[in-house]
């Protein structure tokens, strides 16, 4: 589902680089283990942060693809709901960003959840189609049963070290 | 269980009988009845084909398939005789399984297709098989007696990935549905199989296709959270041939806001007329055309709606042929499940 890998020249050789945020906080009531936790937009943004732009040495925050006031969770009705918004509006790797957001949510968090990733409106030229790719589970798990793109995602999730 | 009210009447209920780890920590694609309702074939995430059949109150694995394909095993058919079992895979082939006194045998590899096969399905005859795929194509196989497969058509009339292929109960009517938003339908003109009609009206990706059991009319399921149904104009019995005019077909009825994510699955029960729904938000819906509409412009009753029928999406649901009011479901949580439906009583 994606065209191709990271090739040898930048389309955006210069981003503007954010400011990461500060770790979460942890209240009193999380420390209490008879509490049951909600998982909240917080929680959401912490998982999806730190992954890896595949072009550039920065995570999706450093560069302002993810953002916590673009995550939406509801613990209750099990969704989760991310925008991104890629770095410029032609990004080809677009639907790689996204589908590394899907997988690393899917994977981290119970199963009932429901997750929807969406290009932010208005950010990227070919928005419809980028999101209706990443909404068809189909073409979803057949990507993730390619090893050589499967590969690339879990290089995005990877720790840098 | 919740019901809408049919008419003023009492409530139908859909009722769980039995529950199975059909593809444990994986996903189940697809459920399929063989033709006397005998046996279920499940498929799934883990690359195998299960046969499932009857033991007193519950349901017992027969057979496992699981040497025939290198990835997921999307769909699963089975032939008007019941003695052979196609699968359609990830890994762009389509395996024919021939069942034998210990089991199932997997007798020819159909290859072709660019990449992942998404959907089979054999003609009523039983003499032609339709495969499509994510290459945007639609291919037609003749068998012969010596089980010998011969491509004899490739339809490319989509323009994007095609989801589902489904034959009319007693013509050689194909149906496809696809990525493309649209649904299509062939057949063959003077030796050549041809796209006849194109129904355009989802807003997204059509994920299923139902035929009632005259052939008359056709149910679609989209990612657009709607069923439509669709009827021929084709005047006369079914199953005649009209060879002057082709039947044009229109959409009659929509059945919207009562699901709220993608509709994977339709299915109409040729025993009693119910049509059942496989929603990703987890739930079964029954419907039902409500008896004093003008035919043309019917009316669809929410009958039945099962909210957590599955722990995840559902991706399939089948009614037994023979057995009315039994169906069998699947899920993305692996689970196959199979439940009764039930009507109001009549006072």
């Amino acid at each position: 589902m994606v065209g191709h890998g990271p090739g040898p020249a930048l389309e955006n050789a210069n981003p503007l680089v954010f400011r990461r945020s500060g770790e979460r906080p942890v209240t009193a009531r999380e420390e209490d283990d008879d509490l049951p936790d909600a998982i909240d937009d917080r929680e959401i943004f912490d998982l999806i942060r730190s992954i890896n732009d595949p072009e550039h040495p920065l995570t999706l925050e450093e560069l302002n693809v993810v953002e916590q006031v673009r995550v939406k969770v509801n613990d209750a009705e099990s969704t989760v709901a991310v925008e991104f918004t890629p770095t410029i509006p032609h990004c080809s790797m677009a639907t790689l960003i996204g589908l590394s957001i899907k997988v690393k949510l899917i994977r981290s968090l119970p199963e009932r959840f429901k997750v929807d990733v969406h290009i932010t409106p208005g950010t990227h030229i070919s928005e419809h189609a980028v999101n209706k790719q990443l909404a068809d589970k189909e073409r979803v798990a057949a990507a993730l049963e390619n090893s050589h793109l499967l590969e690339v995602v879990n290089q995005c999730l990877s720790a840098r070290s | 269980m919740r019901a809408g009210s049919a008419s003023g009447s009492g409530m139908a209920t859909l009722t769980l009988s039995c529950r199975l780890a059909a593809h444990p920590d994986s996903r189940c694609w697809f459920v399929a009845w063989s033709p006397g309702g005998a046996l279920l074939a499940s498929c799934g995430g883990d690359r195998s084909v299960r046969v499932w059949g009857r033991q007193g109150e519950s349901w017992v694995c027969r057979a496992v398939l699981d040497e025939g394909h290198q990835r997921t095993v999307r769909k699963v058919a089975w032939s008007l005789c019941g003695n052979y079992l196609a699968s359609a895979s990830f890994d762009a082939t389509t395996c024919i399984w021939k069942k034998t006194p210990d089991g199932f045998e997997c007798v020819t590899t159909l290859e072709g297709h660019e990449n992942e096969v998404k959907s089979v399905a054999w003609s009523p005859s039983g003499s032609l098989l339709a495969t499509c795929s994510r290459d945007k194509s639609v291919w037609i196989w003749e068998v012969d007696e010596e089980d010998e497969y011969e491509c004899v058509s490739v339809l490319n009339s989509h323009t994007q990935d095609v989801k589902h292929v489904v034959w009319h109960p007693t013509q050689e009517l194909l149906a496809s549905a696809s990525y493309d938003d649209t649904v299509k339908l062939y057949r063959e003109e003077e030796d050549d199989w041809v796209c006849c009609t194109t129904l355009e009206g989802h807003e997204s990706t059509v994920w299923g296709l139902a035929f009632d059991g005259a052939g008359r009319r056709l149910a679609s399921c989209s990612d657009d959270r709607t069923v439509r149904i669709w009827s021929s104009d084709e005047q006369g019995e079914p199953g005649v041939a009209c060879s002057s005019t082709e039947p044009s077909w229109k959409c009659i009825c929509t059945l919207s806001g009562y699901h709220t994510r993608t509709i994977y699955d339709v299915a109409w029960c040729h025993l009693t007329g119910a049509l059942a729904t496989a929603c990703g938000d987890d739930a079964i819906r029954i419907f039902e055309e409500e008896p004093l509409a003008e035919p043309q412009q019917p009316t669809f009753a929410l009958m039945a709606h099962v909210p957590r029928a599955h722990a995840q999406d559902v991706n399939c649901v089948a009614w037994n042929p023979a057995e009315p009011g039994l169906l069998a479901s699947c899920s993305d949580d692996g689970e196959v499940a199979f439940w009764k439906y039930q009507r109001p009583e009549c006072c």
